[in-house]
């Protein structure tokens, strides 16, 4: 079997939607870590520091490319994925399965990832567009970030965005974080057990805060 | 004793666009199973001259895998692991609806009323899921050991009857359950090893051909799986998969 019949098949799908998708989570926890320093309630310099360094050293700057090239793989097949598995009942019933047997957000993850890419195009418009447009290549002046945060958590409505695109995010995480597992073929029960419990914490603590870094400013909680 | 409404999907072949027919039923012992009392209702029809439901029914024993009516949004009715000829009456209270559909996937089109054609599953099966043995006496039980988990997953595996309901339940009509379920049985016994590169990328191949959808892990089969065959086998066969895949000379 070639590679590239290997992995357009329906199965050689699901592991290219895992595979990004577990890149993604690695991401994700990047990206909350480095967000967390602004509780270090330092005026913003341990995060800047960490934003410096994410923006002008040439290893972040290159795994950058392939974030993006992961999130455009992610999101291109996961909405090809959507519509060509809809097409395969085209009668459908009449009286609909509902939540016997599965979970509502399991069935859902095609509205939750276009909640989250409408969340992350207004996320990357608020801040890495700025930043990347300012900042050039590598050897331009990068934004003031942690002031950028405070003058956009400024506005009410930019809040509720994010924290439902955290909602979002919880509830995708909450299929996505085992499914992902499963599918790279966890199927042991002593992990599976394992994998449920990190999965549901991943889901619950990670979205949670990032949605309290806008609140934080929102809410004057930061000195 | 009950009477019943039942509103039962009707289509006279795969070319016309089929509706629901709302029948009435009286006297239904609670003792009756569900396909005895669409005899009862069939023998009605016979009687007024009318065309009876055409509905798949083979062993009646629950283990043939025939039987394949969605009833009430769910495949086989409301009992957990359980086929619809074992499904009885006395899940029902009087004066209840009752709205039976066949099985829905493109895969599996209409033939008849409640009868869909379930071929696609016989043609993975020719794809891959069998065994080659030399011809003449059979070999001694004992000469090749099978340790006890291998053996009692095996046996988990093959449990798995065919009847479609996996994808009947499936969002995506996916046919994953199916298909790992004879990838496993076969791959954890030592008489699957010859085949089971070729197994698991024919089959797949050929569950693609068929046209079902892809598996996106919602578990709805194997909630409603009458052999209660695990979404642990699917694990396994995307591993055997992207194994077979990846160590092919091609």
């Amino acid at each position: 079997m070639k590679w590239s019949e290997m992995f357009t098949s329906s199965v050689g799908k699901k592991w290219v939607m895992a595979l990004t998708g577990i890149f993604l989570i690695l991401f994700l926890i990047v990206h909350v870590s480095l967000n967390a320093c602004i509780w270090a309630n330092d005026n913003g310099k341990m995060f800047l520091d960490g934003a410096h360094f994410m923006g002008s050293n040439i290893v972040p700057r290159i795994l950058e490319v392939g974030l993006m090239f992961g999130f455009l793989l992610h999101i291109i097949q996961g909405i090809m994925l959507e519509f060509q598995n809809r097409s395969k009942r085209k009668k459908g019933y009449a009286v609909a399965m509902g939540n016997k047997g599965s979970k509502w957000y399991s069935r859902s993850m095609g509205l939750l990832g276009t909640l989250i890419l409408i969340f992350l195009i207004i996320h990357l418009s608020h801040f890495w567009v700025p930043n990347r447009s300012n900042q050039g290549w590598l050897l331009g002046e990068e934004i003031n970030l942690y002031e950028k945060m405070r003058f956009t958590f400024q506005e009410e409505w930019v809040v509720i965005v994010y924290v439902l695109g955290c909602i979002s995010l919880a509830w995708h995480l909450l299929h996505g974080f085992q499914s992902a597992f499963r599918t790279i073929g966890v199927r042991n029960k002593k992990y599976l057990h394992l994998l449920n419990a990190t999965g549901i914490a991943f889901s619950v603590i990670v979205p949670l805060a990032f949605a309290l870094m806008p609140l934080s400013f929102y809410f004057g909680w930061l000195k | 004793m009950m009477d019943l409404t039942l509103k039962v999907w009707r289509q006279k072949n795969a070319d016309d666009r089929g509706g629901f027919e709302t029948y009435k039923v009286k006297d239904i012992s609670s003792e009756m199973s569900f396909l005895e009392m669409f005899d009862v209702l069939n023998e009605e029809l016979i009687r007024e001259g009318k065309d009876p439901i055409a509905f798949d029914h083979d062993c009646r024993e629950g283990i043939c895998g025939a039987c394949s009516m969605y009833i009430n949004g769910r495949p086989h009715g409301p009992w957990h692991a359980n086929t619809t000829c074992q499904l009885h009456m006395r899940a029902y209270k009087d004066g209840d609806t009752i709205v039976v559909e066949p099985w829905r996937a493109n895969a599996f089109p209409v033939i008849k009323d409640l009868v869909v054609d379930r071929t696609a599953f016989d043609r993975i099966i020719q794809a891959g899921g069998y065994i080659s043995v030399n011809t003449g006496n059979a070999v001694d039980a004992n000469a090749m050991p099978v340790e006890k988990d291998k053996a009692d997953a095996a046996f988990a595996a093959a449990a798995c009857i065919g009847c479609g309901a996996c994808v009947a339940a499936c969002k995506n009509s996916s046919a994953l359950l199916f298909v790992s379920a004879k990838v496993s049985h076969l791959a954890l016994l030592p008489q699957g090893a010859p085949e089971r590169k070729t197994r698991a990328m024919n089959m797949v191949a050929q569950m693609d051909k068929e046209g079902f959808g892809s598996c996106t892990n919602t578990g709805a089969c194997e909630a409603v799986c009458p052999k209660e065959i695990s979404i642990e086998n699917i694990a396994r066969l995307n591993r055997e998969y992207i194994m077979a895949g990846a160590t092919s000379d091609k």
